[in-house]
């Protein structure tokens, strides 16, 4: 049962050949036996999945219908969720019990999604390898020594070990779509605003953006229609209606003008992925798709301005986290600036302590106009390129990250080698643009990803052609070898 | 030397909305601690600020009254700096872009001129929760019923010269936000709380000197009080040869002095930037429009009106005018008892000292609008004279009822009978004729002072009741006859 997708168990739910209930008691069984491999989950709630299970049997038995009706979800363990630790892999919130339900949390339990527990992340989803978390590491179910990539390195993990179909994630800089890449699952970051943050506990409320992490594009088009939508309590969410993604699913590619950006092929990137990239390329024309180059000329400078914008506003997000309300609090504090020092100190680790200085410093008198103003016009100027590609075609497609997952380790010790491996989805970050990641293919046994960018709120044009790449390729079938 | 003034003030003002401004919950003064503090207000992990648009509309209707430009396009912004108080470890407030721009405002000073006072910005954000220190012992306590109350901060430029002129423009900045209702002016409470930027200079230079800012003032005899012995604190160091600092202190009213909170190096860098989780605030004209159909009649315009429409003093119209309940109340008296000079002065002198006394502000009084203005009537038909009104105006504020049946339960109609008035002026001559005969000895000088004595003693006759007129008029023909 655990190898079937989404739109599979809803036929299976749909049609009886399982209950809820039997679902979700053997994937939290397999949970149990495969996850401490891999160390995919922080918590897994099983009583509160058993109870969700058996409410969906009984609204199925009373006539309701839906396509996650009894589906499982983990959440990545930021999305606060009532009564249910919400760490954000972070000794900080260790003992934080959420008082309430994020909007994406409550949605999908409404659609009657069961919750079978929280993933493993990046501490407050700062990293590109999952290996910053409180809670340890998470591994890679292809090569048990390489990183999952990150932040959503749990959420990624975890489906592509078999462990539950799909989950959710969050992206700031990548890290729905990085992670994807690197367990060859198929990841969505939506239009910045088409997801509600409500509950979402902040890094950079300027770029983070929640999306679904499942195998395929059809999945992620379920899960999508689930998590969007407006939300009042959002200002940032944007009042837009939500398309039935899985009715587009299916539409033809004739004509459809694909540009590959000349800045994603140049150096850094691994050859051999670039030979995969250029393959999927071919794919898509053979099912009608126009190829051309095209050019984002401010590409360069996306790095360093996301380097600025997101610490500094998480800088500022992270201060409530002050051993004062809620979360960890340092022993016997002396005083009120003790308490601070030694709680935030304590609490968090080394790379969210390393983000929270550098932000603190663009954002100090004297060096705001330097760093903060000026990463901002970079922001305006990238997204001034998009505006104009997207002028003269109706996708982009690229490489997702430059290189194929690396052992665990490998990073840890130069930050800014890790954080140039994000150097391919930052963009459409700091641009607000919906992206998403597929499988296109594997290099030393290590998947491969393919990213596709589109315009504001065209979430189902991205969808609709990694549908129709998966109808003609298999890479996003296959199965890391034990699970 | 002669030193010249310089103050500038912010002024906080808790805006009456009925909710936050950036969250549902309730803003009543004075609940249990913690109790109208929701997850947005705790600064829970997830959370995120909904502006109210209640708070954007009082900041403008301001903007308006004061004459300003409104920020069509203002943006929040995040002052971040660590303090219990303050859940989310930054204020969410306005740095670049407010949205009241440059404004300004009349006061009347007491040689009864009008001076100007610029206005530099106000702008909207929210409150801190108070700390409790008294009530545990080794610990401090937090209540956040107050973080989120809306704040609108009015900045004014330095022009002001004295304590006085500053206590005339809190004031009028008190009354202002009265009128248009987007404040209760309580300043007990806290709903309008007042920092004073204060410098001296020799007279004549035209740099500003270093200036103090005097924390979170919270009444007008405070804030007078509070400017002058700084002033003094200055020309006294200064005078001394050493230097003022530049530095935040705070007023002891007990001692009547300020000392020093922190000076301007240990000021925190508030890494002011704008706040991401709410999108730039676009004010459309035609919002504007409904605000300013809106507007109430100001203090300048009311004081014309007062003027022109009542033929008051310039003065008595600016004491009326100076709070819309005042004025409202003194409309209402006129309205019923016809005559507006009178109402002025009854409402001026006789109720002022009243509330004065019982140190109550006029929407407390115990005397309604409409009982002053039925007392006037009876003043003004002859009923009682000035002088039984008083007795009826106490028995009023005693909660005796109306006048009318304070006159008939007390009896204390006026007598315009002649007969009855002339018959005891012959008794009352008859019992004081040694001063009649010196009346009638005396020149015109004299006489005139003499005739009280015979007006004093008929109305001690008539217990007060003899209309005085009728008493005048008779008096004198039997005196001169």
């Amino acid at each position: 049962m655990h190898e079937l997708t989404l739109a599979e168990i809803a036929r299976g739910l749909a049609d009886k050949s399982f209950s809820s209930e039997e679902l979700t008691g053997a994937l939290l069984a397999r949970v149990k036996q495969i996850d401490p491999q891999i160390n995919s989950f922080i918590s897994v709630t099983e009583a509160l999945a058993l109870g969700q299970a058996r409410a969906a049997d009984a609204r199925r038995a009373a006539g309701e219908t839906g396509a996650l009706l009894g589906a499982p979800i983990a959440h990545k363990d930021l999305f606060c969720t009532l009564g249910v630790r919400t760490s954000c892999g972070s000794k900080m919130l260790d003992n934080f019990k959420a008082p309430y339900d994020a909007t994406v949390v409550a949605k999908l339990a409404e659609a009657g999604m069961v919750t079978l527990g929280k993933t493993n992340m990046d501490e407050f989803a700062m990293g590109s390898a999952n290996e910053s978390s409180h809670y340890g590491a998470v591994k890679n179910p292809w090569n048990l020594e390489h990183v999952p990539g990150g932040s959503s390195g749990g959420s990624a993990a975890a489906v592509a070990a078999r462990l539950l179909p799909a989950t959710t994630g969050t992206d700031t800089g990548g890290s729905i779509r990085q992670p994807a890449a690197l367990t060859n699952l198929t990841g969505l970051k939506p239009t910045y605003g088409r997801v509600s943050r409500w509950g979402m506990i902040a890094y950079a409320s300027s770029l983070d953006q929640g999306g679904p992490l499942a195998r395929t594009a059809e999945d992620c088009a379920l899960l999508l229609q689930g998590m969007a939508g407006f939300d009042a309590k959002d200002s940032t969410s944007i009042d837009e209606p939500v398309p039935d993604y899985s009715a587009g699913l299916n539409g033809s590619l004739q004509g459809l003008r694909i540009g590959l950006p000349k800045e994603y092929f140049g150096a850094g990137l691994d050859p051999r992925i670039a030979e995969l990239v250029q393959a999927s390329v071919k794919e898509l024309e053979k099912l009608g798709a126009v190829v051309k180059e095209i050019s984002l000329p401010n590409m360069q400078h996306a790095i360093p301005a996301y380097y600025v914008i997101a610490p500094a506003e998480a800088s500022s997000n992270l201060s409530r986290f002050d051993g004062v309300r809620f979360g960890y609090r340092c022993e016997e504090p002396k005083d009120l600036t003790d308490l601070y020092k030694r709680s935030r100190g304590e609490g968090f680790g080394a790379e969210v302590q390393r983000r929270i200085m550098v932000g603190t410093y663009a954002l100090s008198a004297g060096y705001y106009d330097a760093y903060y103003v000026k990463a901002q016009q970079i922001r305006r100027l990238i997204k001034n390129d998009f505006m104009a590609a997207f002028n003269d075609v109706d996708l982009i497609l690229g490489p997702t990250t430059p290189n194929p997952a690396w052992k665990l380790g490998a990073k840890s010790s130069d930050p800014v080698a890790a954080y140039l491996e994000d150097v391919y989805t930052i963009t459409a970050n700091l641009a607000g643009l919906p992206g998403l990641s597929m499988p296109a293919g594997f290099v030393d046994g290590l998947p491969v990803g393919v990213q596709l960018l589109a315009p504001y709120f065209q979430e189902g044009r991205l969808l609709n052609v990694a549908h129709r790449y998966q109808q003609v390729t298999d890479w996003h079938t296959r199965a890391p070898n034990g699970f | 030397m002669q030193w010249e003034v310089v103050i500038g003030l912010e002024i906080h003002t808790q805006l009456a909305t009925q909710s936050k401004i950036f969250s549902g919950s309730a803003t009543t003064f004075g609940s249990e601690p913690n109790t109208q503090a929701s997850l947005v207000d705790l600064g829970m992990p997830g959370v995120l600020p909904v502006l109210n648009q209640e708070a954007v509309r009082m900041a403008c209707m301001f903007g308006l009254a004061i004459d300003a430009e409104i920020g069509k396009r203002n943006v929040f912004a995040r002052k971040n700096y660590f303090y219990p108080d303050l859940p989310k470890g930054y204020q969410i407030s306005q740095m670049d872009l407010p949205i009241v721009g440059k404004g300004h405002l009349d006061i009347a000073l007491e040689d009864g001129t009008i001076k100007r006072i610029g206005v530099t910005r106000a702008h909207l954000e929210e409150d801190a929760g108070k700390s409790l220190h008294e009530d545990f012992s080794g610990s401090t306590g937090i209540d956040l019923n107050r973080a989120g109350t809306p704040l609108l901060e009015i900045v004014s430029e330095p022009d002001m010269r004295s304590a006085k002129e500053a206590v005339a423009y809190v004031k009028a900045i008190h009354a202002l936000v009265r009128y248009l209702g987007i404040c209760d002016g309580n300043m007990a409470e806290g709903s309008l709380r007042c920092d004073c930027n204060v410098s001296i200079r020799p007279k004549g230079q035209a740099e500003f000197g270093t200036r103090c800012e005097i924390k979170n003032v919270n009444s007008f005899r405070f804030i007078e009080r509070a400017i002058n012995s700084e002033i003094q604190r200055q020309i006294d160091l200064i005078e001394d040869g050493g230097k003022v600092v530049q530095e935040t202190r705070l007023y002891d009213p007990n001692k009547d002095e300020t000392r020093s909170m922190r000076s301007k190096e240990e000021a925190n860098d508030y890494r002011y930037f704008p706040d991401p989780d709410l999108l730039p605030v676009v004010i459309e004209d035609s919002f504007l429009d409904t605000i300013r159909a809106g507007l109430p009649e100001l203090p300048p315009q009311k004081v014309e009106r007062f003027q022109s429409q009542y033929g008051l003093s310039a003065y008595d119209a600016n004491v009326l005018a100076s709070s819309r309940e005042q004025a409202d109340y003194f409309e209402e008296v006129v309205k019923i008892g016809g005559d507006a000079k009178l109402a002025a002065n009854w409402v001026m002198v006789e109720l002022g000292s009243l509330l004065n006394k019982l140190g109550i502000e006029i929407d407390q009084a115990p005397v309604s609008a409409a009982h002053l203005g039925g007392m006037l009537l009876r003043i003004r038909d002859n009923t009682i004279s000035g002088k039984i009104a008083k007795t009826v105006f106490e028995a009023m504020a005693a909660g005796e009822g109306d006048a009318d049946s304070i006159i008939s339960s007390r009896g204390l109609k006026q007598v315009t009978d002649t007969g009855a008035i002339d018959k005891m002026l012959d008794e009352m001559l008859a019992a004081n004729a040694d001063q009649v005969e010196q009346y009638r000895a005396a020149d015109e000088a004299k006489r005139g002072k003499m005739f009280g004595f015979f007006v004093g003693q008929a109305m001690k006759a008539s217990k007060g009741k003899a209309n005085p007129g009728q008493v005048n008029q008779l008096l004198k023909a039997k005196l001169e006859g």
